[in-house]
């Protein structure tokens, strides 16, 4: 750590800057300045895949405050979107090899229609835009060191846009000096869509071309999983440690194929929920571990008839209170009838009533 | 419940004004999140101008300026406005009603609980709402008397002077513990709280920036505290402007019993006042000029109450409803008197409104 850095990060400059933080200064001045939060800016921009739902990777010089990240960790990224300066944040796989404190890395998303973080990123990303961004988390990492030698051998299985953690440990292997001496058989598994479809098509090409002991099968269109023919390429493969990441449905074919074997590591993604426009559904309390019916009526009664006791204050929506983050679903706000789908929201418990099933941090 | 309009014209008066709000709501965007970014941006640039003055001794008063505009921005425009969650649309941490604490000895989870729950709520409720005389005063002839009102006009020079002190121990509910009613052990995390921003402002206001200007250091404190004291009386000023002049309505807790939505605007209406001023007043007293828009919208950006303000009173006109503003001398003035007058016994009213000072047809 720089003496700059040593010295933002002090109990005096903290006290001087007391209450708001010595980053609530910094970010005025320069927005890559910071002593505790993480911001990127983005340095590359470049189209992977064209066609109705194009990806693009994205080149990132961090903060000095970015930690690094190991292969297949996500980081979840925060963008103000133009026309409303609302900042949504979505989590996202880093695609590049394993980073180290401060230095660049790369994102690689896919534009959905729903997802309207990941389609401005696609579309929209502007070299020298600043992303606000989260340490790299997830447990979907490769166990140890990913260049120490090991008699293991290692299954990656993934899906469309599932790919990015997936490369970013077989080019940390790469990267660390992996080849054939450290006797440590990769295989990689792949579906896309379509060919146009495919990211890193060349780079996987050249991937399997290579000497390295990575064996690399690529499956298109309607080439599906099927645990037979996995076990043609990986014999025993239940007995293989694997990671697999992708669209739910493939999770369910692999999950199914390894039954109850405790060898598979599971990332994916789960589609945007859809409102139905009710009150079907069921209303879930993620820190209680409690689930119920919906009864339509705002969640702080909901989650009061389940036996949980939110704070809340006015019980009209003006006092701010019983602020609880909703992470997945739909709520209505009672009062002015306003739907809102958004995952990973704030919401006044107190005047937001579930539409369908819904997901709150209670 | 006691009011001048008809049930049925409540709940009209009711949807007037949520429409007015969905609209505006509707209309948030990317103007207002520059607008508090901007204020925050000029925020720090006094704070950094002020600290730096202090170094150049001939400078002070200058100093003292731009330190008391930075905290007088910091606690009204920003702190108030941000925690109450009308900026929490933009999801920046920095401008969240969760995290946001401001420049000021009451913790900001404190003062939220009291200010935008028990007062926003409960407005002008004698006996609920807590910030009708701060516990200290008595602002309403509904507060039996009792000899220690004499001091009253004291009371509240003290107030005035020590007011984020005020803030902070108003939730201690000092009076409440004098009489019985609550026990010291509820306090504790209170006190935790305020001792930790005490210990804060202290350092930072009364040790570590005198200390970095070394020699000026009696100078840089006094410059310090200065600015604290002015803030305190510009924002006594303003909220009990906002509150206390003559022609606002008290409430008792059984007209407000299972309030309408109609009737709960109808007491926020009711239980402010406005000040009239020009747009730099406005922004320096965190736009509570607009005390009326803020307590019927709490949580709209307040940088929005002088556009729908007019709305307000057209509204007001229409169903023969005060609307109470004047300029800062006549609220003030009328705020003064009134904490004279009851310093003495005075007689008890009914719950009718007062007729206001300027009705809304006059102006």
């Amino acid at each position: 750590m720089s003496l700059a850095q040593s010295l933002l990060r002090s109990r005096a400059v903290a006290a001087l800057t007391s209450p708001h933080g010595v980053d609530r200064y910094l970010e005025i001045v320069n927005p890559m300045w910071a002593a505790a939060e993480v911001r990127a800016r983005v340095v590359h921009v470049r189209r992977e895949t064209s066609g109705e739902h194009p990806v693009a990777t994205l080149t990132l010089q961090p903060t000095s405050t970015w930690r690094g990240h190991r292969a297949g960790q996500y980081v979840q990224v925060g963008v103000e979107l133009p026309g409303s300066s609302r900042r949504l944040a979505r989590c996202f796989s880093i695609s590049s090899a394993a980073s180290a404190p401060g230095e660049q890395f790369t994102l690689t998303i896919r534009a959905h229609d729903e997802g309207q973080v990941s389609k401005f990123l696609v579309r929209d990303a502007r070299l020298g835009q600043v992303l606000h961004l989260s340490q790299a988390d997830g447990e979907f990492t490769l166990t140890g060191s990913p260049a120490t030698p090991s008699p293991h051998p290692v299954l990656l299985i993934s899906g469309g846009s599932g790919i990015t953690p997936v490369m970013s440990m077989v080019r940390t292997l790469l990267r660390d000096g992996y080849d054939r001496r450290a006797n440590r058989p990769v295989t990689f598994v792949h579906y896309a869509r379509s060919a146009g479809d495919q990211i890193f098509a060349d780079e996987l090409a050249e991937i399997a071309a290579a000497d390295n002991d990575i064996d690399v099968h690529v499956h298109h269109g309607d080439d599906r999983f099927s645990a037979i023919a996995l076990a043609r390429l990986v014999p025993g493969f239940r007995d293989v440690d694997t990671w697999a990441c992708g669209p739910a449905g493939l999770i369910d074919l692999v999950c199914a194929a390894y039954d109850t074997s405790d060898r598979l590591r599971l990332e994916f993604f789960k589609p945007p929920s859809v409102a139905s426009g009710s009150a079907d559904g069921d209303v879930t309390f993620t820190t209680s571990d409690r689930s119920a019916a919906n009864t339509g009526t705002p969640l702080l009664v909901q989650a009061e008839a389940v036996g949980l006791t939110p704070v809340f204050g006015c019980r009209m929506g003006i006092c701010f209170t019983c602020i609880s983050r909703k992470t997945e679903g739909t709520v209505r706000n009672v009062l002015t009838g306003e739907e809102s789908s958004l995952p990973d929201e704030d919401i006044r418990i107190c005047v937001s009533a579930p539409v369908g099933d819904c997901v709150v941090d209670l | 419940m006691t009011t001048t309009l008809t049930p049925d014209q409540l709940e009209e008066f009711g949807n007037e004004l949520d429409a007015i709000r969905q609209r505006v709501i509707a209309d948030l965007g990317e103007d207002d999140a520059a607008y508090i970014r901007d204020i925050v941006k000029k925020q720090r640039q006094f704070e950094i101008a002020g600290r730096a003055l202090f170094y150049l001794p001939p400078a002070w008063p200058l100093a003292v300026a731009a330190l008391s505009v930075s905290k007088i921005l910091d606690n009204m425009e920003i702190g108030h406005n941000v925690m109450h969650g009308q900026y929490d649309w933009m999801g920046d941490p920095g401008l969240s009603s969760r995290m946001y604490e401001w420049d000021n000895v009451c913790p900001s989870e404190q003062w939220k609980y009291s200010h935008n729950y028990i007062h926003h709520t409960f407005t002008n409720i004698l006996g609920k709402d807590r910030d009708i005389g701060y516990g200290v005063l008595r602002m309403d002839e509904d507060q039996k008397w009792h000899p220690y009102y004499l001091g009253n006009p004291l009371y509240a020079v003290l107030l005035m002077v020590f007011f984020e002190w005020g803030v902070a121990m108003h939730d201690l509910e000092v009076e409440n513990l004098v009489a019985g009613k609550r026990k010291v052990s509820e306090n504790k995390a209170l006190h935790r709280g305020i001792m930790r921003k005490v210990k804060r402002q202290a350092l930072k206001d009364y040790v570590l920036f005198p200390a970095l200007t070394g020699p000026f250091f009696p100078l840089t404190l006094a410059g310090n505290a200065t600015a604290n004291l002015v803030r305190n009386i510009w924002a006594f000023n303003i909220i009990f402007c906002g509150h206390f002049p003559a022609g606002v309505a008290t409430f008792s807790e059984e007209e407000c019993e299972d309030e309408s939505r109609g009737h709960w605007y109808y007491r926020q209406l009711l239980g402010s006042a406005n000040i009239t001023g020009s747009p730099l007043f406005h922004l320096m007293s965190g736009n509570l000029s607009h005390q009326i828009e803020h307590h019927l919208f709490p949580d709209l950006p307040a940088r929005r109450y002088p556009a729908i303000a007019p709305e307000v009173k057209a509204l007001c006109e229409r169903y023969d409803l005060p609307y109470n503003t004047g300029p800062l001398g006549k609220q003030l003035w009328s705020v003064a008197s009134k904490i004279c007058r009851l310093a003495l016994p005075g007689r008890s009213r009914s719950h009718d409104p007062e007729p206001v000072v300027e009705p809304a047809l006059a102006a």
